[in-house]
């Protein structure tokens, strides 16, 4: 091969490597700019695709927003948990003032109130309406009762820590928490984080399938150009790079939806939910998701539609050869 | 250039394409590959591009054997060989500067040098005022040149053909071979395929003759 009359065509045939890697990055940006003017030229066909991502991204992210809202709410209504101090029948009405003091320098509890048993009996006999049978008992039977309100307690294991540790005290004889309903709530949203999670998998499941059967819809439309392509000696990933691209500008552009979808809900319940806060004397609002949250969709879907991409162009590319 | 050392292509099917086939054509030669129809004129010109492999037997190109061509050494084996094909295998949707700027394109030249040889090759076939039309727009033996066009901008070496005047009339396929006659002058091996006996007999170039996968004439020098 190499001889004196060697020409120039042979040498530029073979391109050194950082030409090879200036080739790569310009078919790169070429792909993309042709793959996007490809999705813009049929506008109404890729407007309905991004409509399907948009939707099916849209139902599990907005649930979770949702469920993320309620689950501010919960948190935010005032003293969540109170916890009440059942004393010992042998501490005395001094000795519950000492540990109501003790108590109410923790820091960690906001609020301690003291309910003495004498005042709980008067308390009792008004509104219980036993006030005779409560008038044959020769003594009272009721302990003295510390009213702890925790500083903070948005978990309900914090709160159950600190009724535990209340417990403690040789003076106290039963640390009650009520929290039943919160533990319910908790349960509850628990629940319904698993069933979004599980709706969320099967419809991004869903996604890759509606991409990768719209890239083979464009791989079948162009299948004539790849052969020609890869007569001339087209690489397959040079053949597979505009696909991938139409991926993630479908997959993209669906993001984009789910995000303006999930915006616009909010949006519309927003206008409910304001009336509703303002009856309740509540200044909660709505959240939305906020800048992150959408761009994080918009990486998500590109991310899936590169992965429909890349199952549509493995399964169907490489079996179309020249013949 | 090309060897191909007693060569044998037998098709899944059982139909024997090739038949022990040992030919060499040098550098710089120009050669006709002629037969009937069935006689295993594009079964040779597919395995000098990889479309197919050998059954039996070494093929060398440009000093490379290519039994030691892998999947993926294919592509950049194909971009070192010029095809014209019968069916001139254009894109309908691209102009036809971009059609024949596809090899340069695939081989990651940079803009301008792309329009540097796409017009110089264009020019050469005489087609550089129809840079922007689409295909469509063109007869039969313009987009034979486009396909010719495209066939040589990358400058191979070799150049293959596969019945290029097939639909073309007398003076159109005259005009084609006088194309291929040039390039061979500058120095590219040319292995066209054709039944036109009447035209390449009066060529004066080797003629390799096949019938029913054998040899029949012009295997050596």
């Amino acid at each position: 091969m190499i001889g004196p009359n060697k020409r120039e065509g042979a040498s530029q045939s073979r391109a050194r490597l950082s030409d090879h890697y200036q080739a790569w990055l310009r078919h790169h940006r070429l792909s993309a700019a042709d793959s996007l003017h490809r999705v813009l030229d049929t506008p109404l066909a890729s407007i309905l695709t991004w409509l399907v991502i948009g939707i099916a991204m849209a139902l599990p992210v907005g649930l979770n927003v949702a469920l993320d809202n309620v689950s501010r709410l919960s948190t935010g209504w005032d003293s969540p948990a109170q916890i009440s101090l059942f004393l010992v029948e042998s501490v005395d009405l001094d000795g519950a003032r000492k540990l109501e003091k003790e108590l109410s320098q923790r820091e960690d509890i906001s609020e301690v109130t003291l309910v003495s048993r004498d005042e709980a009996l008067e308390e009792f006999r008004q509104l219980s309406g036993f006030a005779d049978v409560l008038d044959s008992l020769e003594q009272n039977p009721l302990p003295h009762l510390l009213l702890v309100t925790p500083e903070q307690a948005e978990l309900p294991e914090q709160a159950e820590q600190l009724r535990q540790s209340l417990e403690e005290p040789p003076q106290v004889a039963q640390a009650v928490l009520d929290m039943a309903w919160l533990q319910r709530l908790n349960s509850l949203m628990e629940l319904s984080r698993r069933l979004v999670l599980a709706i969320g998998g099967l419809l991004v499941f869903g996604v890759i399938l509606i991409l990768g059967n719209t890239i083979r819809l464009a791989i079948e439309n162009r299948r004539d150009e790849i052969v020609i392509v890869k007569l001339v000696g087209g690489s397959n990933p040079f053949v597979r790079r505009p696909f991938l691209y139409t991926g993630l500008w479908y997959g993209v552009g669906g993001g984009a939806c789910a995000a303006l979808l999930v915006s616009l809900s909010l949006w519309f319940l927003q206008g409910a939910v304001g009336p509703l806060a303002v009856l309740y004397e509540s200044e909660f609002q709505l959240q939305g998701l906020g800048l992150m949250g959408g761009l994080n969709l918009l990486i998500l879907g590109g991310l899936l539609g590169l992965a429909g991409a890349w199952v549509a162009v493995t399964r169907h590319l490489s079996s179309i050869e020249p013949r | 250039m090309i060897h191909f050392d007693r060569v044998s292509k037998r098709y899944d099917q059982g139909h024997d394409a090739l038949r022990e086939i040992s030919v060499s054509i040098d550098r710089d030669e120009l050669v006709f590959l002629t037969g009937h129809s069935g006689a295993g004129k594009s079964t040779l010109l597919r395995l000098i591009m990889l479309m197919e492999r050998p059954s039996r037997g070494q093929l060398v190109v440009d000093g490379k054997n290519l039994a030691s061509v892998g999947r993926r050494g294919i592509p950049a084996h194909r971009r070192d060989i010029g095809v014209v094909f019968q069916n001139h295998q254009l894109l309908f949707d691209r102009t036809v500067f971009d059609n024949v700027a596809l090899p340069l394109v695939i081989a990651g030249y940079d803009h301008r040098e792309v329009g540097r040889r796409v017009r110089a090759a264009l020019d050469k076939v005489g087609l550089l005022s129809r840079e922007q039309a689409m295909p469509v727009a063109l007869s039969g033996g313009e987009q034979q040149r486009v396909g010719i066009a495209r066939a040589v901008v990358g400058k191979p070496r070799i150049l293959l053909a596969d019945e290029p005047t097939g639909n073309l009339d007398p003076a159109l396929s005259a005009e084609i071979m006088t194309l291929f006659e040039d390039f061979n002058q500058v120095g590219v091996t040319v292995l066209i395929a054709s039944h036109d006996l009447a035209l390449i007999s009066r060529l004066r170039h080797r003629i390799i003759t096949l019938s029913e996968g054998r040899l029949v004439t012009g295997g050596e020098l």
